[in-house]
């Protein structure tokens, strides 16, 4: 079974971060990292390989991104992935969700004969949660997406969803996109193993001509909405904070609930 | 004047607030039509009737959501080629944004989520979203194709205006191609008799610090009439379920008045919270970082104090 995991480069949520002139998110002047919510799908397609001892499975990171996204590639291969492809095009800067998926089905093509496509929850920065169904709309595959649970024989996938209304059960069979939230399961760190044999992995880097994609179908000037503006929201200021004391601070909320017409 | 297209979100034909929300949004950009695609429109045709809807189209078709978001997205495309809409406007939760998503791709239209608000720039839909965990407000636009937005819940207040609401049956056809992630059991959320997470006005949530006893959080959020949310580590703790959670991986909440009680306030939480009007948060922890954001904070133990404050909220309402 080939399995490809689509992992994205983010800038580190817990540093400053912030857009450019051009209203693009700046990935360069900010420390950047795996999106923490793609190490949940390497886990899952590490663990689905573990299940099905005896299948030979092959897995690849996949990623669209700029030159540091090598950082990204480098930490799914130190967590057990066994190839990366890194797509990498100074004409892909900038791209929205379409552009972006547009190239990552390309890149599926070209890798071929992938039978398991898995994706994210949601990309970190962007976190639109749309780029697994674009996928499955673009390959023609079923999409059995937000799995915060997963199950398989054979060919047929089971796993859970909870949505808002309901928690579904949802059935799809291979070759499908599977996106997985954050409940299937921490993710596992790197070994110094893992660490000292990524650095033998196979790691290509496809340039937008390798796949046969236009420079113009992608891009900040091909993106099909345009920011018009960004705004730093302004801080909040600190208000009162009390130290409870025998009821004190009970009082003192419900003063503030009642100040405020909460109650 | 243009349509625009209302996807109905429903759970067995009973609409759910934000799609009149989106009603309300639809009427200043042009002339709300709303789809609905399930089994009986009866009842949902009168919600939409009374939130402005002019026109109703109903795609009768049960067996669609016996399937995952792919049919309503043919559906919808082929709505948009009969119609030619200025917009279609869907709920921001996860099968919205995907059918969005898939729709996008169809039609070659640009595609923006998680809108907080949607104003129109003569008949052209400008949006408003938060990012970068509520740190930065952007606006933007669709530049080409038909706009496709998904709009997050309160980001509007949904009038009450009369429609016509006419009803028109469509016909859809949907491919195999389209049925083939298939819903085989689903299990309805157990209502729990307070409002909704994302909807409500006031919203008390706990974490790790409760230790497990949900119960001072529950009694403070029912003396306010308030929903109940709660951190991850919460969840993953097993004392509530995943539909509780407000952070990066579960739900935005955006209410008047936001409670944090035994919740550190790490940036994944935070990104779920911090655009509420009104922050507190009951913390024994003075270094907590929720601290830093609250607009009332109360330093001590979450099991003395919220009691207490159910009490004296309690004998307030009197
Ligand atoms: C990819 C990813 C996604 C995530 N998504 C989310 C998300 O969506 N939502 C989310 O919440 N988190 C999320 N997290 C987890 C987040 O990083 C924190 O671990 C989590 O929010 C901590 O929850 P907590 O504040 O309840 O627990 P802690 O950080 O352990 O804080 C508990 C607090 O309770 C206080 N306390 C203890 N006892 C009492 C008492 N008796 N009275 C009063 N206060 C007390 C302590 O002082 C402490 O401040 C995510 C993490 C990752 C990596
Ligand atoms: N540039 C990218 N490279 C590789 N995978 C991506 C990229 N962008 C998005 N993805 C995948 O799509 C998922 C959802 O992303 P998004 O729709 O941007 O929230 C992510 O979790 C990734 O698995």
């Amino acid at each position: 079974m080939n399995i490809v995991v689509c992992v994205k480069y983010v800038p580190d949520a817990t540093a400053e971060r912030q857009f450019e002139s051009d209203h693009t998110v700046d990935r360069v002047g900010v420390d950047g990292l795996l999106s923490e919510l793609d190490e949940y799908a390497v886990e899952q397609a590490l663990q689905l390989r573990e299940k099905r001892d005896g299948e030979e499975i092959e897995i690849t990171a996949l990623c669209v991104g700029p030159e540091q996204a090598t950082d990204a590639i480098r930490k799914a291969l130190q967590m057990g992935v066994d190839k990366g492809v890194h797509v990498v095009d100074d004409a892909i800067a900038g791209s929205d969700s379409l552009a972006t998926s547009l190239v990552l089905a390309k890149a599926v093509e070209k890798i071929g004969d992938v039978d398991l496509v898995m994706c994210g929850m949601a990309s970190t920065d962007a976190s639109m949660s749309v780029v697994p169904a674009m996928l499955a709309e673009r390959l023609g595959l079923p999409q059995v997406t937000f799995a915060s649970a997963v199950e398989s024989q054979g060919e047929v996938f089971r796993v859970r969803r909870d949505g808002d209304t309901a928690t579904e059960i949802v059935e799809g069979r291979l070759p499908m996109v599977l996106s997985v939230t954050d409940q299937t399961g921490e993710a596992r760190y790197p070994s110094f193993k893992g660490i000292m044999a990524a650095k033998k992995k196979p790691l290509e880097s496809w340039s937008l001509s390798d796949l046969g994609v236009d420079a113009e179908k992608v891009g900040l000037s091909a993106a099909w909405s345009a920011v018009e503006d960004t705004e730093a929201r302004p801080p909040r200021s600190q208000g009162e904070i009390v130290t409870d004391e025998d009821g004190s601070g009970a009082k003192a909320l419900v003063d503030f609930l009642a100040s405020k017409k909460f109650i | 004047m243009t349509e625009i297209l209302v996807l109905v979100d429903h759970v067995d034909g009973a609409v759910r607030k934000p799609t009149l929300e989106l009603l309300t949004i639809a009427r200043r950009l042009g002339e709300p039509s709303a789809v609905f695609i399930g089994a009986d429109a009866s009842q949902a045709i009168e919600s939409l009737k009374k939130y402005g809807a002019e026109k109703v189209y109903v795609v009768d078709d049960a067996d669609m959501a016996t399937y995952l978001v792919a049919p309503k997205a043919e559906a919808l495309q082929q709505l948009v080629e009969k119609t030619s809409p200025g917009a279609v406007l869907i709920s921001s939760n996860a099968e919205g944004k995907e059918i969005a998503a898939r729709l996008a791709v169809k039609l070659d239209s640009g595609i923006i989520t998680d809108a907080v608000d949607v104003q129109s720039d003569g008949g052209t839909p400008v949006t408003t979203q938060s990012v970068f965990a509520g740190n930065f407000t952007v606006t933007a636009k669709v530049t080409q194709g038909t706009p496709i937005i998904t709009v997050k819940p309160n980001a509007a207040t949904p009038e009450a205006v009369d429609g016509a609401a006419t009803e028109e049956k469509v016909e859809v056809s949907v491919s195999d191609g389209a049925k083939t992630a298939k819903i085989i059991k689903s299990e309805p959320r157990k209502a729990s008799g307070r409002p909704e997470l994302t909807e409500a006005a006031i919203v008390v949530s706990g974490g790790r610090g409760t230790g497990g006893n949900f119960e001072p959080v529950e009694q403070f959020a029912d003396s306010l009439g308030a929903a109940v949310g709660a951190s991850r580590a919460a969840v993953d703790s097993g004392w509530m379920p995943h539909a509780f959670q407000v952070g990066q991986t579960g739900k935005t909440v955006s209410p008047q008045l936001y409670v944090a009680a035994g919740i550190s306030g790490a940036i994944q939480h935070r990104a779920g919270m911090q655009t509420s009007k009104t922050i507190i948060a009951v913390n024994k922890d003075e270094e907590a970082p929720l601290f830093e954001l609250v607009d009332f904070g109360v330093v001590g133990d979450l099991h003395a104090v919220l009691p207490a404050a159910t009490e004296g909220v309690t004998e307030r309402k009197g």
